[in-house]
């Protein structure tokens, strides 16, 4: 007798499963990691305890899984906005590294300010450097139809290499031993920290505002309603008359600005200076992160607590297991496997026949 | 300039352009078949300390190869089953393999980072490069298996109608690309190198990408391509030792910018985007029974 696997494409397609297939997949991970554990010859659960518990075991280690997951939550809440409305937007990453350099440069050009003004002025400037920057591929594909997605990969290094031009050239610290780094910002060019002693900062609030609008926005909008419908399908959208090259220039803008923002109080936030390596790829992480939460706004932020633990976990794993804390990589890379494999679930049926 | 500089300089070009020709001629071949896999670096990475781990525990050049080969098989060939048989997303699947690939690869070779190895001579690498662009622009335009490839790029829906398998045919260009990433990985570490560094691949996955569409899917042009990008990046060394003025980061920026010049210019033009790029890239095939 033989046995086929056949799949049939789902009719009674199920909220639960789709919201379900997250924690499947975190699961997943962690069945796989432990195998990962067991081969370097650590005890899988003596590891696990340090790789995702006892990062957050403190009022610092908590404070921390928000300084990281601040950024990745901001950028992915951006992201969402494109890929709802199927862009394929992959240059946070590039996008960041200009808002980080447009507003670290306000930052600098006023070095000597003591103005309230400066640090709303550095954010604003952070939005507006990634949104120019997503503007290019967005120009792009309105006009040229050129595809985002290789048009805004491309970009994220030309951008990596404006900042690496900077701060080894024109905006050096003179004081730095020649290292590759600017001057600190002024004070009031620093975003404010929620706890003295304390990392956590400002950004939290902007992440957690940027969640409720996105939130209206999806769902009581009639924008939100356009980018439902044309990332459903493209033609409907046009057919029902909705300006399809309008939706693509908001959602970039969008996705570039918040990922400016998130560049900014990196910079402003927790580094205090500009330098080579402000992001430990963030911009590419968030994608990852946008996914996971499913493109929901609250999913999104769940998910970047997540996402930001594997970065904390794999910072100890480095500490105490002597691991390399690449670790965390891997776990994002499996996570984002299982997800794309259970979300095969999702849409079709599998039965043995 | 004296002979011997400019002797002296293609070398070095020639040394460090071969990694890019095997990354790229790979991936030109799975997106001629309709794949996008953005899983080179990860690939490469993997494929690299996969051959330096084997070379240090056994010593030998032809076990490290195989296994590093093995890692582009095993490593593709989970990419291959995602996207052709669970028809995940090719963009975030490859993203998430770079990922993987990075931490993996920084995980495995922890330990023998800084051993030292003999390294092998790039020369024969270098020539068999040369062969295999050679081969697969012959296989893809001369041969009918190199039909079927395009045939799968460019509209899987007539492909199928006409009796290929589109499947298969994906599985076999994404394995190749695999392996092809694998050895451009193995050849960084053990005769560019040679040695193990984390993370020592250094975005040449990416410019490899570029540089596909840079050559407008055709693999003679990926040869100059490869050589103009892999050129560009020695002589900003050289011309800052003889005093140009010019910031380095610039031209590292180059082959993304032309690249992107490249891909304005092929597609603004319905008819040309036609001509040059697969039809069907990155869309995902679903069979219908």
């Amino acid at each position: 007798m033989v046995y086929l696997i056949r799949v049939q494409l789902r009719e009674d397609y199920s909220n639960l499963i789709f919201y379900l297939s997250p924690l499947v997949a975190v699961a997943l991970t962690l069945f796989f990691g432990s195998f990962i554990f067991l081969i370097l010859d650590l005890s899988p659960i003596e590891s696990f305890k340090i790789f995702f518990i006892s990062p957050i075991s403190n009022s610092y280690g908590i404070s921390e899984l928000f300084v990281k997951a601040t950024p990745l939550a901001i950028i992915a809440l951006g992201l969402s906005y494109c890929f709802k409305n199927n862009i394929y937007n992959i240059g946070a990453e590039g996008q960041l590294t200009m808002g980080a350099i447009f507003g670290g440069g306000i930052g600098l050009l006023f070095n000597d300010s003591t103005s309230v003004f400066l640090l709303p002025l550095m954010i604003l400037f952070g939005a507006i450097g990634g949104a120019f920057w997503a503007t290019i591929p967005a120009i792009l594909k309105t006009k040229f139809n050129t595809n985002e997605i290789l048009t805004s990969l491309m970009l994220t290094y030309v951008a990596l290499f404006i900042l690496d031009y900077f701060v080894v050239g024109p905006w050096k610290d003179p004081a730095g031993y020649g290292l590759p780094k600017s001057m600190p910002f002024p004070d009031t060019g620093r975003l404010p920290v929620l706890f003295d002693g304390l990392r956590v900062h400002i950004g939290v609030y902007f992440a957690i505002i940027i969640c409720f609008i996105t939130y209206i926005v999806y769902n009581k909008t009639l924008f939100g309603f356009k980018l439902k419908v044309s990332g459903l399908s493209s033609k409907a959208s046009q057919y029902a008359g909705f300006k399809y090259k309008n939706l693509i220039f908001y959602t970039f803008i969008i996705s570039g600005a918040c990922a400016g923002l998130a560049g900014l109080f990196e910079v402003s936030g927790p580094i205090g200076l500009l330098y080579r390596d402000i992001s430990p790829n963030y911009g590419f992480t968030a994608i990852i992160v946008a996914f996971l939460g499913r493109l929901n706004p609250f999913g999104i932020i769940l998910s970047s607590l997540l996402i930001a633990l594997t970065y904390l976990g794999a910072e100890d794993a480095q500490l105490f297991l002597k691991i390399p804390s690449a670790v965390g990589f891997v776990f994002q890379g499996l996570v984002l496997f299982f997800l794309l494999g259970t979300d095969f679930l999702n849409k079709y049926r599998v039965f043995i026949k | 300039m004296s002979i011997e500089l400019i002797i002296g300089i293609l070398n070095i070009v020639l040394i460090s352009t071969t990694p890019l020709v095997f990354a790229g001629i790979g991936e030109l071949v799975t997106e001629k078949s309709g794949v996008l896999n953005l899983g080179l670096e990860g690939l490469m990475l993997v494929g690299a300390v996969t051959g330096f781990i084997t070379l240090v525990l056994t010593g030998n050049y032809f076990y490290s190869l195989f296994l590093s080969i093995i890692s582009g098989v095993i490593l593709s060939g989970i990419f291959a089953f995602l996207v052709l048989n669970l028809m995940t997303n090719q963009i975030a699947t490859g993203l998430a393999l770079t990922i993987f690939g990075i931490g993996l690869s920084a995980m495995l070779g922890k330990k023998f980072a800084g051993t030292p190895i003999d390294g092998l001579n790039p020369y024969y690498f270098i020539v068999i490069s040369f062969l295999l662009v050679f081969s697969v622009g012959y296989f893809l335009s001369k041969t009918k298996s190199g039909l079927i490839v395009r045939a799968v790029g460019e509209n899987h829906n007539s492909a199928y109608a006409l009796g290929y398998n589109v499947i298969k045919t994906r599985y076999l260009t994404i394995i190749f690309g695999g392996v092809m990433s694998s050895l451009a990985g193995y050849y960084i570490s053990i005769c560019y190198a040679p040695m193990w560094q984390e993370g020592m691949t250094a975005g040449r996955g990416w410019i490899a990408l570029a540089l596909v569409v840079f050559a407008t899917w055709k693999p003679w042009r990926l040869l100059v391509g490869a050589y103009i990008f892999g050129g560009v990046a020695i002589m900003q060394m050289n011309l800052q030792a003889i005093g140009v003025k010019l910031p380095g980061q610039f031209f590292n920026m180059m082959p993304y910018i032309a690249t992107l010049i490249v891909l304005v210019f092929i597609s603004s033009n319905k008819v040309r985007l036609k001509l040059s790029a697969p039809s069907c890239l990155n869309i995902p095939y679903e069979k219908n029974s």
